[in-house]
């Protein structure tokens, strides 16, 4: 099993390598995609078989909802704003997947003094995690595109999800359940925002919201 | 019965959004007020029933002083925003800085997300399980963001965007936060704060190190600690005043409350020196930075924000200190919410009066409207922690515990932080108070702008009475139950 943890966690950060190089949005949605399959199947390949039945209905709805609904809801946002592509990035496409690698690197520097204390099979897992939060993270501060920035979120919270995910089961169902609602809700109060700032300025330039200071 | 506190509001909340009558909708929202008020009383009366060991749910001296708080803070602004809503939600308004018209959300929308907004709060205050907190703290995130833009245009947009995607990020790495948290325990505790007290002793240090580090800048964020602040006097200034009190009074020690869970984790598994200096440390820095943009400040509503993120600070340095500077802390969250919400209130008066939220545009308040000038110097003096105001004597308090701990250095800076700020705003809220107008333009005296409606001078007097009341005198039952809130033991 521990083969598959790996080649889940290898598409994980694959996928992360394409959102960095990218600049059309559908090519960053589908990537999207590509990362809820992963996630939710590297979450059955961690627990032991037979698996059980909560386990499996938990990674169904990830893949529902990361996979399906939230890549809809930001298919339609994009729609609406009519924009295609990110622009001007902050930081080019080549520098971001140079940082990407320096990041990659680091990811797997941390976590040598910490592994000794959590019996976590593939030594992949907790840098692959890390490294989706932290490329989701430098999408949201090196993208100007108010759409590739909430898509951006989505993948931070991939990568947050994965670390928990880690944890296979211990966690209660309540609770997941409550982070999945949470983070769904949270990209449909974000794609009304997109839409009502591309409304108000023919535009979803976050660069250019930039009014209020001191 | 713990839970209703949870169930009403969010009944009332999706109630209001289907009810198609206006007075009906503002009738919801004083019931959901009135009830989570006497419910509050209440539990707080007879709290034996409402804490069991081990469950979700359940009441602590910190929830409960919380819970308290942010009860107290939407029962007045439940009872202005009826009144506002009656005076602004239906007229076309003009913008207060470019002077275009605009029209604001719908109402159902508004109140709705009000009470939600409630619910969310009191999940918050409530819930003994940190993922469970965690999911109310983002919840609060996601229903106060269309309060944010109840005015529909291009800066209250521009505000709520950088809200929204600030404060996700950050409530993310909190999320990141609790699962290191479970990695500390090696996968096998829930994160039930019961079981995490009890069983501190075999959590994995360095793990809970990390969980306290990623806990702190998540749940910081949403606290407005520098340097994660930046959305902060964003959103305060262009939400609708009561809404920025709440904001103020009530969801930034909600997310204050996650820091404080972290911190009981920490102490105790015998790491409460290293959670307590981080909180020191980000103390001192956001009251020092709020001070630097409180000098020369010319918006009088993110003078108010930045005097939060100063007070947030003076929570977490007093939190951290530990001892008579915590309880010290305990009684300034509760100062600071009262006196923050009567500030934001008589800020959006003053805002309906002048038309602007530009210092030098409102000069002579004490003349125009004699009320809400005097409530606006008394809540100056209030929060500067000048005598005889509540925070004078919590602010006292926290210095004394610094002192009992020999920690002269902080207690040095503390001291000249705050004479910065109480200069700052002197020179600020003054002239707006007893400065004579310029003579080449006169203010444009609307028929309405002398009299204070008693939707406004009701709940701001009695929030005035109350931090005067709470300077003069505290029972001794009073400072038993901060002394527990503040003794980070996660119970009674």
């Amino acid at each position: 099993m521990i083969v598959w943890t790996d080649i889940f966690i290898l598409m994980l950060v694959l996928a992360d390598f394409r959102l960095l190089a990218t600049s059309r949005l559908a090519a960053v949605i589908q990537t999207t995609v590509l990362q809820a399959i992963a996630l939710s199947a590297f979450m059955l390949t961690i627990a032991d078989r037979p698996w059980p039945l909560l386990l499996i209905f938990l990674s169904l709805v990830t893949l529902t909802v990361k996979g399906v609904i939230l890549p809809w809801l930001l298919n339609r946002a994009m729609r609406e704003a009519g924009v295609q592509r990110e622009i001007e990035p902050i930081v080019g496409y080549s520098a971001s997947v140079l940082i990407g690698m320096i990041l990659l690197g680091l990811s797997f520097l941390i976590f040598i003094p910490l592994k000794s204390s959590v019996s976590v099979e593939s030594s992949f897992l907790l840098p692959g995690a890390l490294f989706t939060t932290l490329t989701g993270l430098l999408m949201i501060v090196s993208r100007k595109n108010a759409l590739t920035q909430v898509a951006g979120y989505l993948v931070m919270e991939n990568g947050v999800y994965a670390f928990g995910a880690a944890l296979a089961v211990e966690e209660p169902l309540l609770v997941e359940m409550g982070v999945l609602l949470d983070v769904f809700v949270a990209v449909f109060v974000m794609g009304i925002t997109v839409y009502q700032i591309s409304r108000e300025f023919d535009h979803i330039d976050t660069d250019r919201l930039s009014e209020l200071k001191d | 019965m713990l839970v209703s506190i949870v169930l009403i509001p969010l009944m009332l909340g999706l109630l209001a959004l289907v009810m198609p009558w206006k007075g009906a909708r503002r009738a919801l929202l004083i019931a959901g007020a009135a009830y989570h008020s006497a419910m509050t009383v209440f539990l707080g009366l007879f709290r034996k029933d409402a804490y069991t060991s081990g469950a979700w749910i359940g009441l602590d001296s910190q929830g409960l002083l919380f819970l308290a708080i942010t009860s107290a803070l939407f029962l007045a602004v439940a009872i202005y925003t009826t009144g506002y809503l009656g005076r602004d939600s239906e007229r076309k308004v003009r913008d207060s800085v470019e002077g275009f018209l605009f029209s604001n959300e719908p109402e159902a929308m508004f109140i709705a997300c009000l009470l939600l907004f409630l619910t969310s709060m009191s999940m918050v205050c409530i819930s003994r399980d940190m993922g469970l907190l965690w999911v109310a703290v983002e919840a609060t995130t996601l229903v106060s963001a269309p309060l944010i833009t109840f005015h529909r245009h291009h800066r209250s947009l521009e505000a709520t965007w950088k809200y929204l995607l600030i404060c996700s990020v950050g409530i993310a790495i909190a999320l990141l936060g609790n699962y290191f948290l479970a990695f500390a325990g090696h996968g096998k505790t829930h994160l039930n704060l019961d079981n995490l007290v009890a069983g501190a002793g075999l959590l994995d240090q360095t793990w809970l190190k990390a969980a306290f580090l990623m806990l702190l800048v998540g749940y910081g964020t949403k606290m407005g600690m520098v340097p994660m602040h930046t959305w902060l006097p964003d959103a305060h200034s262009e939400a609708p005043s009561m809404v920025s009190a709440l904001l103020s009074g009530a969801l930034l020690n909600c997310a204050f409350l996650g820091i404080l869970r972290g911190h009981t984790v920490l102490a105790a598994a015998g790491l409460g020196e290293f959670s307590g200096e981080l909180l020191v440390f980000f103390g001192m820095l956001s009251m020092a930075v709020a001070a630097a943009f409180m000098i020369r400040q010319n918006d009088y509503k993110r003078m108010l924000a930045y005097s939060s993120i100063e007070h947030m600070g003076i929570l977490a340095l007093g939190v951290g200190l530990g001892g008579l500077a915590g309880t010290g802390a305990m009684l300034h969250a509760v100062n600071h919410s009262i006196t923050k919400g009567l500030l934001f209130l008589v800020s959006g008066h003053l805002l309906f009066t002048y038309g602007s939220k530009k210092t030098y545009d409102v000069r002579h308040v004490i003349r125009t409207a004699p009320l809400t000038g005097i409530l606006w110097v008394a809540g100056f003096l209030a929060i500067t922690g000048a005598p005889p105001f509540g925070a004078f004597l919590s602010e006292v308090t926290i210095l004394k515990g610094m002192l009992e701990a020999d920690r002269w250095g902080i207690a040095i800076g503390y001291l000249a932080v705050l004479a910065v700020i109480f200069i700052a705003m002197a020179r600020i809220v003054i002239p707006m108070a007893f400065g004579l107008p310029q003579q080449d333009q006169p203010v444009e005296e609307s028929p309405l702008s002398k009299k204070e409606p008693l939707w406004f001078a009701g709940p701001a007097m009695v929030m005035a009475f109350i931090i005067l009341a709470l300077g003069l005198y505290i029972p001794g039952s009073v400072w038993n139950f901060l002394g527990q809130a503040a003794a980070m033991k996660g119970g009674f």
